[in-house]
């Protein structure tokens, strides 16, 4: 006598993929840039990571077990990513009760409020980054200078965006930029560990090249134009030849604060981003002309977080009104 | 590589079989002869119980214009004619003959000789294909001789095959363009002659270049017949995507093929037709592949209509211990079986066992948005929004959303990491919107 | 001038005017409406449930109104007690109806009726139906997945796990048969409520041949007839080899339900 058959409907095959499939080669593309801050801030960055990593995980854990009474959903991988990309959004000597405080608001409000994974609006680690800037921000503004190994007790100096900010200081190099050897949150400071896990990303097909492409051309077509336009206010290296002065001055932008880290890790967080390509382009050229703006007129010296908050914002519109190309369509 | 343009997947393709040469299947001891093998009304019996049947003679007759007449598969005695269930599970009229040796009615032509000319003119041919009791033998089962007749004001100006076989796991198809390459080109010129076009396109996968180098050597005898290699892409076999590979012409939403001037079947079908018109024999027999996991002789086998599937799977080896799911057709777009008393029908084109590990579905969570379902989705549409919609009932929405251009080939499911069960939705929500739509048409004609 | 004077006045001034174009909009947008109409809404549940074959209460209202007559006018959900306060605002005279209850039409529970294959689709009885009809051998039974559940505004019907069917609370249900269209299988009746031991039906809809409803459920219709040979008011039809108990002109004598073999009459 054999056993009853299983029924359902077709297809009977799958492709294999998983959300935690997914989730862990995110993690996977994040090592390098890891690698780098534990290099470029030693204690501080392993700290503020763990610490970040571990509380999101287990406020997503309490909160759905004990809260919700729901089965918990950690296994997913996605609080981890979360908190992982919130402590690359932190300095490297953030007290450890502050970072409790942003993993709360990122796990319990940005995200569990609305009903977990697949129904917030906004990126959690981008809502607490905001927040805890918002909230703390003498202590969100000191960031740790570089080679600083300690935790709470590193010395800080400011990152090139400030010093572009206020004019105060000296820039540093193209290749400590490359590198990493220079201030800022732990995950955006080196160009080549987040270039080669965006790399990495875009080879699995986590993600596709329209977000991060599009955010970076934005960015280098209208910091090229400002410094074409005005190359006495707007240039990083001073030149004679105006379209070479201007081309450092857009380099200087691609490489320096949370852009990189932005673009690749961040904008492209399958929830808050459009679902359709055309969509993607409009969100991505958003973001970068409010990084833009924020960066050059704005107050603030790094725009890309509240860029990439305001621009969630807009994808349920984009959503709704960017429809993909149909078979065969009928036009009226 | 020419192909469709939106979306599709790359299912890992499990082409064993396509070394099989197609093994004949023993005659089932009865023959269960289901009389709704076709999309349309189920044909109506012409024979009652005690009736002694030639194979080949007519058993039943077409109920209006779409519908296709059934012939005996097996020589014998009509036992019985009742409700029997089909691969969906539910009972429809079948005649069920015991068989009785292998007699054929005189006129059919057994022989294997290749007969390559045909004196009849297109609506003769038309008429004969129809006697036959020929429907598109890819799936959908239409009945052939309607698809070649178009409409009122309609033409068509090429003739495309489909020997896509996109299916993972299938090579029937495959199997009969190597072993019967020449009866299908003559089948191609006689469609050819009946719908009255000069241009005909084989469309084939190039993971079978040697069919598609066999057919191309001969089609040189043949005008204007030619080969076209597709790119192996899922679902490269629909008939819309077909149609944008070979003529890249897309069928416009709610349209017909033979609104871009193409006419499509499938390559057993033309095969059928060969058999029909130049040997006068009816569709009776087809050819299924049967293989799967733990399967000990996979092949591809040529069974009478209405074998039941336990017989063509103890020809393969028998069931497996760990067998837990059963599939008729593939794994993309198959009915689940329950038992193996299910009859093979004209539609019927493979046998597919599969272990638990390899089929049982996934838990499934939230949609993450990820938007795979919108990329891999070949007709351009947002399953992910189907589903939600399906699930609050908003029927209005649906259809505007375009859900009718759904040709649920299972790309979404296949794909989603969030193992969402889409098509079910899917396929629930198109049924609905179905319904109401026929019944408004109905409201609105009644109201004229 | 005093600064506090000149904010109040302003903003006094501002209420003012703003207050004038409000109340010249409203009478000037004015909906002439019946005044009975919103003393009729008052009296119906606000359920909006479309038990009534109508939209909602306010298409409910409009239509009792427009007709002024309740004779094919009910609202499931208040019964007989809104209908006389409706009939009474109206001055016309309401008729009495007899209260009712969906009632499910099977017993197939898993006990008694095995299934044939493991059903590992989507959660739903629509689905489930689309999917095979040969999860258990009668392919009328109930699919045990809760649409009606979902389907039920009063949440008046509840899945028993250890059946596998859903059962109705009497107290609960005001027969508005969202469940009657919610069950693929049409398995759901509305029926004279009378009281809980005064409901005799046929707990089956399985058409097929007794040999073959018998082995796929111990509690089916077998259509043997003797439930139609010993009722003694013509209230039990059989046909397509199930019975079939008109409510109207059964008097719950009960003799069917003693009669039967299969214990397929429900009472």
């Amino acid at each position: 006598m054999v056993n009853n058959f299983y029924v359902s409907l077709a297809p009977h095959i799958h492709s294999g993929d998983s959300i935690e499939r997914k989730m862990y080669q995110v993690l996977l593309a994040l090592v390098p840039a890891f690698l780098v801050s534990l290099y470029v801030f030693g204690w501080g960055a392993l700290t503020v990571t763990a610490i970040s990593v571990s509380a999101c995980v287990s406020f997503e854990y309490l909160i759905q077990k004990y809260l919700f009474r729901i089965k918990p959903t950690i296994n997913d991988g996605s609080a981890i990513v979360t908190g992982v990309l919130l402590a690359f959004n932190l300095p490297s000597n953030l007290p450890f009760w502050i970072i409790l405080i942003g993993a709360l608001v990122a796990i319990g409000i940005a995200k569990q409020t609305f009903g977990g994974l697949g129904n917030n609006p906004f990126n959690p680690a981008i809502v607490a980054r905001v927040f805890l800037l918002i909230s703390f921000p003498v202590q969100m503004t000191s960031w740790p200078l570089p080679m600083q190994h300690g935790y709470v007790d590193a010395v800080t100096g400011a990152t090139p965006l400030a010093v572009f900010k206020s004019h105060l200081g000296n820039l540093p190099d193209t290749c400590s930029m490359i590198i990493g050897t220079i201030g800022g949150s732990l995950g955006e400071v080196s160009a080549i560990a987040l270039l080669a896990g965006g790399l990495f990303l875009l080879i699995r097909h986590i993600i596709t090249w329209h977000i991060p492409v599009t955010i970076l051309a934005t960015v280098f077509l209208f910091t090229f134009l400002l410094g074409v336009v005005s190359p006495d206010t707007y240039y990083a290296v001073k030149s004679d030849n105006r379209l070479l002065s201007a081309l450092s001055y857009s380099l200087f932008h691609l490489l320096s604060g949370g852009l990189l880290l932005g673009a690749f890790y961040m904008a492209t967080d399958y929830v808050t981003s459009p679902m359709i390509k055309k969509g993607q382009l409009i969100y991505a050229i958003g973001i970068g002309i409010i990084t833009v703006l924020i960066r050059v007129f704005g107050v603030y010296p790094e725009g890309m977080s509240f860029a990439i908050f305001i621009m969630n914002g807009f994808t349920p519109l984009i959503n709704v009104y960017i429809k993909p190309k149909r078979f065969g369509e009928v036009r009226q | 590589m020419k192909s469709f343009t939106i979306g599709g997947i790359h299912p890992p393709e499990f082409k064993q079989t396509s070394t099989v040469p197609i093994i004949q299947a023993r005659l089932p001891r009865t023959a269960i002869v289901l009389l709704n093998q076709h999309l349309g009304k189920p044909a109506i019996p012409v024979v009652k119980k005690g009736d002694a049947v030639k194979a080949g003679q007519l058993i039943a007759e077409a109920d209006g214009v779409v519908s296709a007449t059934i012939h005996a598969p097996v020589s014998g005695i009509i036992k019985t004619i009742e409700p029997i269930p089909d691969a969906t599970g539910y009972k429809h009229q079948a005649i069920l003959i015991e068989t009785s040796g292998d007699e054929w009615l005189d006129q059919i032509n057994r022989s294997e000789t290749l007969e390559r000319d045909c004196l009849l003119n297109p609506g003769e041919i038309i008429k004969k294909i129809a006697n036959a009791g020929i429907v598109g033998m890819g799936g959908a089962g239409f009945p052939a001789h309607v698809k070649l007749m178009p409409p009122e004001g309609k033409r068509a100006t090429v003739l495309i095959v489909n020997a896509v076989e996109c299916e993972p796991y299938l090579t029937a198809d495959h199997r009969l363009m190597l072993e019967k390459s020449e009866e299908i080109l003559v089948g191609l010129t006689i469609l050819m002659k009946a719908i009255q076009v000069d241009k005909c396109i084989i469309g084939i996968e190039i993971n079978k270049m040697d069919a598609i180098r066999r057919l191309q050597e001969l089609a040189v005898s043949y005008p204007g017949i030619t080969v076209q290699p597709l790119k192996v892409k899922y679902p490269q076999g629909g008939e819309k995507q077909l149609i944008e590979a070979v003529i890249h012409r897309q069928v416009p939403s709610g349209g017909l093929p033979v609104d871009v001037g193409a006419i499509v079947q499938n390559v057993a079908t033309v095969y059928a037709v060969y058999e029909a018109v130049q040997k006068n024999k009816p569709l009776v027999e087809r050819v299924i592949t049967v293989t799967g996991n733990g399967i000990k002789k996979p092949g591809n086998f040529l069974v009478r209509i209405g074998t039941p599937m336990s017989y063509v799977l103890d020809m393969a080896g028998g069931l497996p211990i760990d067998a837990a799911k059963l599939i008729s057709g593939g794994p993309m777009m198959g009915k689940p079986l329950t038992n193996l008393d299910i009859p093979v029908t004209k539609c019927t084109s493979g046998l597919l066992v599969f272990s638990h590990q390899n089929t049982s579905r996934k838990e499934s969570f939230a949609c993450i948005r990820c938007g795979k379902c919108i990329e891999v989705c070949p007709m351009g549409l947002e399953p992910y929004l189907f589903m939600t919609l399906t699930q609050h009932s908003e029927w209005d929405k649906l259809e505007k959303a375009h859900i009718m251009d759904c040709i649920e080939c299972g790309c979404c499911t296949y794909s989603c990491p969030a193992t969402r069960p889409l098509l079910d939705y899917l396929r629930i929500g198109k049924q609905t919107v179905g319904n109401l739509i026929h019944r408004q048409t109905n409201h609105s004609d009644h109201g004229q | 001038m005093n600064l506090t004077l000149l904010a109040i006045s302003a903003l006094g001034g501002l209420a003012l005017v703003l207050a004038v174009i409000l109340y010249a909009a409203a009478n000037t947008f004015k909906v002439s409406e019946d005044p009975r109409l919103d003393e009729v809404i008052e009296k119906l549940p606000g359920v909006n449930c479309g038990g009534c074959g109508f939209a909602g209460c306010r298409n409910f209202a409009e239509a009792c109104l427009k007709q002024n007559r309740l004779d094919a006018l009910f609202c499931p959900v208040g019964g007989n007690k809104t209908m006389s306060a409706v009939a009474a605002v109206l001055g016309i005279e309401a008729i009495q109806v007899e209260p009712a209850i969906a009632v499910l039409r099977c017993n197939g529970s898993c006990a008694v009726r095995p299934k044939v294959a493991v059903y590992d689709g989507a959660s739903t009885c629509g689905i489930a139906a689309l999917t095979s009809g040969n999860l258990t051998n009668c392919f009328w039974g109930c699919l045990g997945l809760g649409d009606c559940v979902s389907a039920c505004p009063f949440n008046a019907i509840r899945m028993n796990p250890a059946t596998s069917l859903p059962e109705i609370e009497e107290d609960a249900c005001v027969s508005c048969g969202a469940c009657v269209n919610a069950c693929p299988n049409g398995l759901f009746e509305i029926r004279k409520k009378r009281s809980i031991t005064g409901r005799i039906y046929v707990a089956c809809m399985n058409k097929d041949k007794g040999a073959i409803a018998g082995k796929a459920c111990f509690v089916a219709c077998i259509g043997c007839g003797k439930c139609e040979k010993v009722c003694a008011y013509h209230a039990v039809i059989l046909k397509d080899n199930l019975a079939y108990i008109n409510d109207d002109t059964c008097t719950q004598c009960r003799k069917c339900a003693e009669s039967c073999p299969t214990h397929a009459i429900h009472e």
